[in-house]
């Protein structure tokens, strides 16, 4: 029979602590509250700043792989625009965007309908449109800084630019009063900051991996090139938190935080282990010379 | 002429784009503009080459029965399925060759597009993504050893910012008093970030988009030609 390696059998053990260390918090809740941050208050008292009517982007520029993280914030970001009764414009950059977009649209939608059944939900053309996939990134939101109807001439349904209510006063990215970027690389929030920003002065927000983060803070800056950040899925929780409901990303910080704990435990395993190597090896030396 | 057509091209609309940039009157704006149209249509066209490449090469390696070869027969398979079932019935209310499908979305709840884009594309791509958490975890206590000084900045840096970052940081800390808060490990992960992480990004980006101002230039000006193809 062959025999396995040590390593390979350690690294089985530590895959199958990982999945109970994610696995039972999700099955017993620890109720673990997570704080806001002032990068997440940020985002929010921008979109609690602009006034009802008023038409915004949200640019969809990631894909189902990061749909943990950054779908959450989505929803959280839906759901607060359409409470301030703001014009809600879904674009992407990514060629899956739209597909999040709708998805995103429609969990809102029943949620809301939930609350309040007979509430008057948004309506699609007139609260809320998807413009879809446009490739090109920096040179695309350029474009849209000219002219938006010639960069989305139809929404994803085919209905052309000039037929929806919604976008009858914007004709350019300056008509918009912010732009939120949910972004998962590049093309994305980057060129949302250098163009919309840079070039037109439209206030612009975003929401990233946890691990993109540290790349984007230069930009939240005295000069607001970025008006907040999101990051990650603790920062969508502490948004549902300002929201004032506990969302997939509340629920999900439990088995992320055991999770972070385990690895932490982990890397003191290892480094107690080396050490101890390291003394030993020491010692062997020490006998060999004598 | 076949290698001097592409660098004349790149000089010009490379230099265009940049003086239009310093002067924005009449004709920049406009040559700009038409510019950013062409540049929209080549993406999509770069779409379609990405695709056929993705095509040959996937084609070949299952001719030639490469190792791994099932795999590649899979993707080639998944690609066509989409493809067809898109064309067919197109997605959400885009309609598709046959129209909307009325009688195929009543039995699957949906599209067959949005119906495999939810329930396998999703989960697929979900899944792949969460399998670095196995990888981070493997390689923690194996490779994050501390043998030297700025190691051990690492490491403690690196705690701080974890636990900071889990709900676990108010349990911990949340005890120690308003007078000592910045002791907290909110409070800490919070002050890593926007001080000595921003200084050390903010230098990255300098240096990048210096880097990036250098390569433009040797592009423009035709020193750079490695974009151009065939080796040199």
């Amino acid at each position: 029979m062959k025999k396995v390696d040590r390593t390979v059998i350690e690294r089985r053990i530590v895959f199958l602590i990982l999945v109970l260390a994610v696995m039972l918090p999700m099955l017993f809740p620890l109720g673990l509250k997570t704080q806001s941050t002032p990068l997440t208050q940020k985002v929010y008292d921008l979109i609690e700043s602009v006034p009802t009517g008023a038409p915004v982007i949200l640019s969809f520029d990631y894909d189902p792989s990061v749909i943990t993280e950054i779908q959450p914030m989505a929803l959280a970001l839906i759901e607060h625009a359409w409470k301030k009764g703001h014009k809600v414009i879904a674009t992407a950059m990514w060629p899956q965007g739209p597909q999040m977009a709708d998805r995103a649209f429609n969990e809102v939608k029943e949620k809301l309908a939930e609350q309040n059944p007979e509430a008057e939900l948004p309506e699609y053309g007139k609260d809320y449109v998807n413009l879809g996939y446009k490739p090109g990134g920096l040179v695309t939101i350029q474009g849209m800084g000219r002219n938006m109807k010639a960069i989305f001439p139809s929404d994803i349904t085919g209905k052309k630019y000039e037929e929806i209510p919604l976008l009858e006063k914007v004709r350019t990215l300056k008509d918009i009063r912010y732009v939120i970027s949910l972004s998962a690389g590049d093309p994305g929030l980057r060129d949302w900051i250098m163009t919309a920003k840079g070039k037109f002065n439209v206030p612009v927000a975003g929401g990233t991996t946890a691990v993109s983060t540290p790349g984007f803070l230069p930009y939240v800056s005295d000069q607001d090139q970025l008006h907040g950040l999101l990051g990650g899925l603790k920062s969508a929780a502490e948004y549902e938190l300002l929201m004032g409901y506990e969302g997939d990303a509340s629920r999900g910080m439990n088995p992320q935080s055991v999770a972070h704990i385990l690895i932490l435990l982990l890397i003191l395993f290892g480094n107690i282990r080396a050490a101890r190597k390291r003394k030993a090896d020491k010692l062997a030396l020490e006998e060999n010379n004598g | 002429m076949k290698r001097n057509a592409p660098l004349v091209v790149a000089f010009i609309a490379g230099l265009v784009v940049l003086v239009g940039g310093f002067i924005p009157r009449e004709p920049f704006p406009s040559i700009e503009s038409t510019l950013i149209d062409w540049f929209m249509i080549i993406s999509g066209f770069a779409i379609l080459l990405g695709q056929a490449s993705l095509l040959h090469l996937n084609i070949t390696r299952v001719k030639e029965k490469m190792p791994n070869w099932p795999y590649y027969l899979a993707g080639l398979i998944s690609f066509a399925l989409m493809l067809i079932v898109g064309l067919l019935w197109g997605m959400e209310q885009t309609p598709g060759l046959l129209g909307q499908g009325d009688g195929i979305v009543k039995s699957l709840g949906a599209k067959p597009f949005d119906y495999l884009f939810t329930n396998a594309f999703i989960p697929l791509s979900a899944t792949m993504f969460s399998l670095l958490a196995f990888y981070i975890a493997s390689a923690a206590y194996r490779a994050f050893i501390i043998r030297t000084f700025e190691s051990n900045l690492l490491m403690i840096t690196a705690v701080i910012v974890m636990l900071g970052r889990t709900s676990f940081a108010q349990l911990l800390t949340g005890w120690i008093p308003d007078k000592l808060s910045f002791l907290r490990l909110p409070e800490l992960t919070n002050f890593i970030m926007e001080y000595p992480n921003t200084a050390a990004q903010r230098a990255i980006l300098i240096s990048a988009a210096l880097g990036i101002v250098g390569a433009s230039l040797r592009i423009i000006l035709g020193i750079e030609r490695s974009y151009l193809g065939g080796g040199k």
